[in-house]
């Protein structure tokens, strides 16, 4: 989230497209019934079926899976086409003037530099031009072609309404109100909330669902205000936290960036790493980049890590390919290229598309370690439950260790919700039987492999070996220990930059925030973007004042809201090139003559004047990207790309199936169904009553939900004489399921392209083990392809075919 | 936001109210109470309910119940109906709005409604089974309940149901013994999005009074507060968006009474059947003393003999 | 010879001083009381859960949920002890000519001038009444009963179906007791009537009183109608 979700009560209008936030986020959804409540703000849901939140919605739109970009492409066109932009805002803050280099183009769903063999682009042509100065060339007035403002006009103009209903099946005049609606809120003293989660993520062109959006929140000005903002609903309490520490395959803590194998050492790393800005007197904050990296490297490796061996850089892990991410993970076990899989918290046997082929691959590793506070049935793939779980348990020689961890409600630390926010929480019950915390199996796993390193040697011991282990109980290290460590502290006393006779930060003490980090080694921080967390005023997560000056929504004295305490990103934004907010009864932050204050941490320098330094502080121009330059893989703008399974051709791109730069593994390829034999476009979804598949195993919610069923329209129930509460097989290229029938208003059938396209809905809470019903999940039949950018699943959109059938023998 | 109420404190209160404040005890009397409480009731916001059924897992844990895991029928209505464990129940309802030609799923949380004039208490035979306190709860007391299943008869709104096991009558206590100390019901508590809140009853009304301004400036022109008065007004309420069809809502009643049949029964039939028979009986004294008792004589007998003895003489 | 309608089994007139005549067989009185009990039972049961004064009647049963749960296993026992005097019965009761004439001249018998009565047979117009009210609303208050029976039958029933049978299941009671009151009170008033129930047998002199075509056919061992036209 760019903003919290308390600030969501100071909005217009919510749009909830690409998530479900009453079904999925009921808690932080109260936010949305505030503003309605209060502030008689509207909220707009547009989603192929009729949610739970479209059932207190003021505006619900149908709209069919994997069609997003249209829809969005077409609102920025209509707010083009009706002079609806917030026009001082875009000149100021985004790159809408910037020039761009001649070679780009784009034609027929393509942009200049694809390879179709390699299914990748050669990316060079997206870059801006650049004047001798070594800045970015500009046209204040809009009118050079070659400006990102006219190049985006071109690229959006073929999404007309007409365009929108053809490719998405909403109905014209239900696609206008909404238009009218949002292009309100281009009104400097209105703001529209987007509120998004995986109905955007999880699908081929996840990550230019959510560019489409925040393009338009771009031309509303709606970034960086109160009731403003781009939110991703995280989809686990600490999913947030997950992504900020790092732990995707391709990150280091704080968003940077793990090598590559390319990157032999830390100068050729940097060398691409120095944000050098493109705009006169910008701060380009991710020129600090070396500060947090070494400070990381110091808190990993503490003594071993110095200036002469590249603080240690030789130690991190160096990538052969983009990432490990969990397709790839995968594949390499179902080719036998990968024997071993530590499931820490995570039960892909469900949540990893195409399980038949998920299967195969668990089955084909020599060992396999879960930790989970769960009986999962990751850890059970080998064993039979009947059509649940249909494998030869003789066959499968995986031998699985079965680590049973300590739950949430378990243990003390801290969990970052969508909002930034990390919260401290205590424990409220012991663990049950041999439980154990992730913390001591972490530790456990360690002092065993650091003992046989020690006693066998190896290739290379010493990242193991000279790990910084500082913690009271080796054995099992303490969560405020970890957070302190997260947070920083000095080595050597760190001095003030402007008066180096100025001590900042004592030896040995916490520092304050990641400002007081340095480049020389003399500093430690595991996430910098956490720093500031765990300080010497004490564990700021563990605050709970709710005080709320102004009733403003902030709660700065609220736990701790990463970076820095900020409450909303880009803030900056929310004032105008004098510094005063766009809308007075909005003030986030304003600009006294001397320097910038209000109610929220400044998202810029203090003392940077209003007039000179842009509000994107993160990107080297100081404004936001309308053209994302070469850092998306599918395209500097988004582009309606097809699902790779779709029921209509690409009305735009004939001849191009799903997204052209999204990776696919050659037999996944042959593994993807056409319309003619899987007729109906299905999606899948979670239900409020459940929580991913832990809650199955909860009795109460158990009862809430029972058992496993897929949603139809009336029309197509009757169609396939599909009765409701009967049994029905639904069925893909890659696998069966069977479930109950709910028959329901909430789905319609679409006219898309001038044909019908029905719609399956498929919800995903059910498996082998727990109290609930047995049942399958919608993981059986999706297609294994992800996003072009980070590779989620597509889960959202995918085809199959419907029966009734008898009730089937369990 | 309406104010939420403060967490408790951790050391134990004493109740806030109790037996003294009884206005009704069911099959018996109370004496007149010596102070009036505050009227309290819970509204429930159907226009802001997003039927995530918190209130049922919090009502389930609170009340530590448990329900058997059911199946799907169809629907997302789960259990299929209010049951002895499970007090309070979203019903789901698809709605094409005839005027827009819109769907709206209307989505209600049906549970005991703390009639002002409960029709359960009425029918209830077994002295304090059912009684109501004067701040507007109509709590059940299972140690006097008897299980015949007269509540049930006397509800307008079908709420209580038999235990299969203990054969006692369970609704929604309103949370009684949160009220007792100062909380609110444990569905309020947990609802998400405040379409539960709780509070004296006046200001409930308020509240609600906003919150259907707030619909009808979305076009809901007949918004409004439901809290029939066929049944004295309740100490649960709704707002609907559409408080003039009410039944849209799974079946809500309009207009809510104590059925006549139970308010016959109840009422002449109880008093006119202990008429009926203590008449009889009286009637049956007063014959006895006025006209004797119907002795056989002993000519009678003489007769019998006679008769008797001709035929068998005859034989 | 065609046997008489009204005479059941066993029932056989003893000469002597007094005559006596057998009226009920040992099975017969056992079937009746079994039937009595249960209905007193069930009476007092029933009004325990009918009227507040009258609760404190399920201490008899231990408590008012033992009292709501015997009263409908009661109500089933009466049902077929019922059902045992019904068959029995049931010819005895069929209904005369001289009924209508004993009815029309019912002051004469709160007046105790049975001489100006008809002759009848086993019963009389009155016990007869009393027997087929009872007949009729043993059945009422049985298939009233099953539908608010809730332990067992409660799905069979719509909610308003069981208003209606619960407000008919009190009315029926409210008859029955009546019935009741007017049957025991009969059996008072009438002297020597009880010991028909309990011994088993009456004097000649009460059953040439109140049942001479009764005790008319017994000693002439055949029916006779003549005896009805013959009093007038």
């Amino acid at each position: 989230m760019t903003n919290s979700w308390t600030d969501i009560r100071n909005t217009d209008l919510v749009v909830i497209m690409g998530g479900n936030a009453a079904e999925a986020h009921p808690c932080g959804f109260k936010w949305v019934t505030e503003a309605k409540a209060n502030r008689g703000a509207k909220l707009i849901v547009v989603d192929p079926r009729f949610t739970r939140s479209a059932s207190v919605a003021d505006v619900y739109a149908p709209i069919r899976q994997g069609t997003d970009i249209a829809f969005l492409l077409g609102l920025i066109n209509y707010c083009i086409q009706n002079d609806k932009i917030h026009w001082d805002y875009v000149k100021a803050f985004t790159n809408a003037p910037y020039l761009v280099k001649d070679g780009f183009a784009y034609q027929d769903g393509l942009f200049s530099g694809y390879d179709e063999a390699k299914r990748e682009y050669d990316k060079t042509s997206w870059d801006y031009q650049l004047g001798e100065d070594g800045f970015v060339m500009v046209d204040d007035t809009l009118t050079n072609p070659r400006c990102v403002w006219n190049l985006l006009k071109q690229h959006v103009s073929v999404y007309t309404p007409e365009m929108v209903e053809r490719i998405c099946g909403t109905p014209k005049d239900k696609y206008l109100k909404v238009a009218a609606m949002v292009a309100e809120t281009s009104s400097p003293t209105k703001t529209m909330t987007s509120m998004y989660a995986l109905g955007w993520t999880q699908h081929s062109k996840g990550s230019q669902n959510i560019r489409a959006m925040a393009m338009l929140q771009l031309l509303l000005g709606n970034i960086g205000m109160r009731g403003g903002g781009m939110n991703a609903l995280r989809g686990h309490s600490n999913i947030q936290g997950l992504t900020d520490i790092g732990l995707m395959s391709n990150l280091l803590p704080g968003y940077m960036t793990l090598p590559t194998q390319k990157e032999v050492d830390l100068a050729t790393y940097m060398s691409t790493r120095g944000f050098k800005p493109l705009r006169p007197d910008q701060m380009s904050y991710w020129q600090n980049y070396k500060k947090f990296f070494v400070s990381f490297q110091k808190s990993m490796w503490g003594e071993a890590a110095t200036p002469a061996n590249d603080f240690a850089y030789d130690w991190l892990p160096k990538l052969d390919v983009p990432g490990y991410d969990v397709l790839r993970a995968f594949e390499l076990m179902h080719q036998g290229k990968m024997n071993g899989y530590v499931c820490q918290g995570f039960n892909p046997l469900l949540s990893a598309p195409n399980r038949k082929k998920c299967t195969e691959a668990l089955s084909n590793l020599k060992f396999l370690v879960t930790m989970d506070p769960l009986d999962t049935e990751t850890s059970r793939f080998w064993e039979n439950h009947g059509q649940y779980n249909d494998v030869d348990s003789s066959k499968i020689q995986t031998e699985v260790i079965q680590l049973p961890s300590t739950c949430f409600a378990e243990d003390e630390g801290s969990l970052v919700n969508s909002g930034r926010w990390l919260q401290w929480h205590w424990a409220g019950g012991t663990p049950p039987g041999e439980a154990k915390s992730d913390n001591w199996i972490m530790a456990q796993i360690w002092r065993r492999l650091k003992a046989l390193y020690e006693k066998e040697g190896g290739a290379l011991p010493d990242p193991i070996l000279k790990l910084r282990w500082p913690y009271a109980n080796p054995d099992e290290p303490k969560a405020d220990e970890l957070a302190r460590e997260l947070n920083g502290y000095a080595i050597e006393a760190v001095y003030d930059p402007a008066d180096p006779t100025k001590v900042l930060a004592e030896k040995g003490k916490q520092l304050l925030g990641f400002a007081q980090l340095r480049d020389d080694g003399t500093t430690s921080c595991g996430c910098w973007i956490y720093s500031g967390c765990f300080n010497e005023n004490g564990n700021n997560m563990a605050r709970r004042d709710n005080s709320d000056p102004d009733d403003a929504g902030f709660y700065s004295k609220w736990a701790f809201s990463w970076p820095a305490n900020r409450r909303i990103l880009y803030n900056r934004a929310s004032a105008d090139m004098n510094g005063q907010p766009w809308d007075p009864n909005r003030k986030v932050i304003a600009w006294n003559g001397q320097k910038w204050e209000g109610y929220d941490v400044p998202d810029v320098a203090p003392t940077a004047k209003p007039d000179v330094v842009g509000p994107f502080i993160m990107n080297p121009e100081g404004t936001a990207r309308l053209f994302t330059r070469t850092m998306m893989k599918d395209g500097p703008f988004p582009v309606h790309y097809e699902p790779f399974e779709s029921p209509i051709t690409n009305p735009i791109a004939p001849k191009v199936r799903g997204n052209p730069a999204a990776r696919v593994f050659k037999d996944d390829m042959a593994q993807f169904g056409d319309a003619e034999k899987f007729p109906y476009a299905a999606t899948s979804y979670r239900l409020t009553e459940h929580f991913h598949f832990w809650t199955k195993h909860v009795q109460p919610n158990a009862v809430m939900q029972p058992e496993f069923f897929v949603e139809i329209s009336e029309q197509l129930a009757e169609e396939k004489g599909i009765k409701p509460g009967g049994w029905v097989k639904v069925m893909s290229n890659r696998g069966e399921v069977r479930a109950k029938a709910v028959v329901t208003k909430r789905i319609k059938p679409l006219q898309c392209d001038g044909k019908t396209v029905h719609i399956v809905g498929i919800p995903l809470h059910w498996g082998f083990t727990g109290v609930a019903k047995k049942g399958f999940g919608p993981n059986t039949l999706t297609p294994f392809v992800g996003d072009a950018n980070i590779e989620t699943p597509e889960f959202k959109a995918f085809l199959v075919d419907i029966e009734a059938i008898a009730e089937p023998v369990a | 936001m309406y104010p939420p109420l403060p967490n408790p404190s951790v050391q134990p209160s004493a109740a806030v109210y109790g037996e003294q404040d009884l206005i009704r005890r069911s099959a018996s009397s109370v004496p007149a109470p010596s102070r009036q409480l505050t009227e309290v009731a819970k509204l429930i916001d159907v226009s802001k309910c997003i039927g995530c059924k918190a209130c049922q897992v919090a009502c389930l844990e609170w009340n530590d119940m448990r329900e058997e895991v059911g199946e799907n029928r169809g629907v997302y209505d789960n259990p299929e109906d209010l049951t002895p464990a499970m007090f309070t129940l979203m019903r789901f309802t698809e709605w094409v709005n005839p005027e827009s030609n819109d769907l709206e799923w209307l989505i209600r949380k049906d549970g005991c409604m703390h009639c002002a004039d409960p029709g359960c208490l009425k029918a209830c035979p077994a002295p304090g089974a059912i009684v109501q306190y004067s701040n507007g709860i109509v709590d059940f007391v299972h140690e006097n309940c008897i299980g015949c299943g007269y509540c049930v008869k006397g509800c307008p709104f079908n709420i209580p149901r038999i235990s299969k096991v203990d054969h006692k009558a369970y609704k929604c206590t309103l949370c009684s013994d949160r009220v007792a100390v100062g909380q609110g019901p444990a569905c309020a508590k947990a609802c998400p999005t405040q379409a539960i809140v709780f509070g004296p009853k006046e200001d409930m009304k308020q509240h609600a009074a906003k919150r259907i301004e707030d619909l009808k400036s979305r076009g809901f022109a007949n918004a409004g507060l439901y809290d029939p008065p066929g049944v004295g007004g309740t100490h649960v309420m709704y707002v609907l968006h559409h408080a003039d069809k009410p039944e849209i809502y799974a079946d809500l009643p309009k207009d809510p009474k104590i059925s006549p049949v139970v308010e016959l029964w109840k009422g002449l039939t109880k008093y006119a059947g202990l008429t009926a028979i203590a008449s009889f009986v009286g009637i049956g004294f007063l014959h006895h003393v006025v006209s004797g008792a119907n002795r056989v004589s002993d000519e009678d007998e003489r007769n019998a003999k006679r008769l008797t003895e001709d035929q068998t003489g005859g034989r | 010879m065609e046997k008489p309608y009204d005479v059941g089994p066993g029932e056989r007139v003893h000469p002597g001083d007094p005559v006596t005549v057998d009226r009920y067989t040992t099975a017969a009185r056992i079937n009746h009381w079994i039937t009595a009990a249960s209905l007193v039972l069930l009476a007092l049961s029933g009004l325990s859960m009918f009227h507040p004064s009258l609760f404190f009647l399920s201490k008899l049963f231990g408590g008012g949920e033992n009292t709501r749960a015997i009263h409908p296993w009661i109500g089933v026992v009466l049902f077929f002890a019922f059902l045992g005097l019904f068959l029995r019965f049931w010819k005895a009761n069929l209904w005369k000519r001289e009924d209508g004439t004993w009815m029309a001249r019912l002051r004469d018998v709160l007046t105790k001038h049975d001489e100006n009565l008809p002759e009848v047979g086993k019963y009389n117009a009155g016990q007869k009444m009393v027997f087929w009210l009872m007949s009729i609303l043993i059945i009422v208050l049985i298939s009233s009963g099953f539908a608010i029976w809730d332990e067992y039958f409660s799905q069979y029933t719509t909610l308003d179906q069981k208003r209606i049978a619960v407000l008919v299941h009190s009315i029926a009671a409210i008859v029955i007791i009546c019935v009741w009151i007017v049957h025991v009170y009969a059996a008072i008033w009438v002297r020597g009537t009880i010991r028909a129930m309990t011994r088993g047998w009456v004097t000649g002199g009460w059953a040439w009183r109140h049942h001479r075509k009764w005790l008319r056919e017994l000693v002439t061992g055949k029916n006779d109608d003549s005896g009805a036209k013959r009093a007038r």
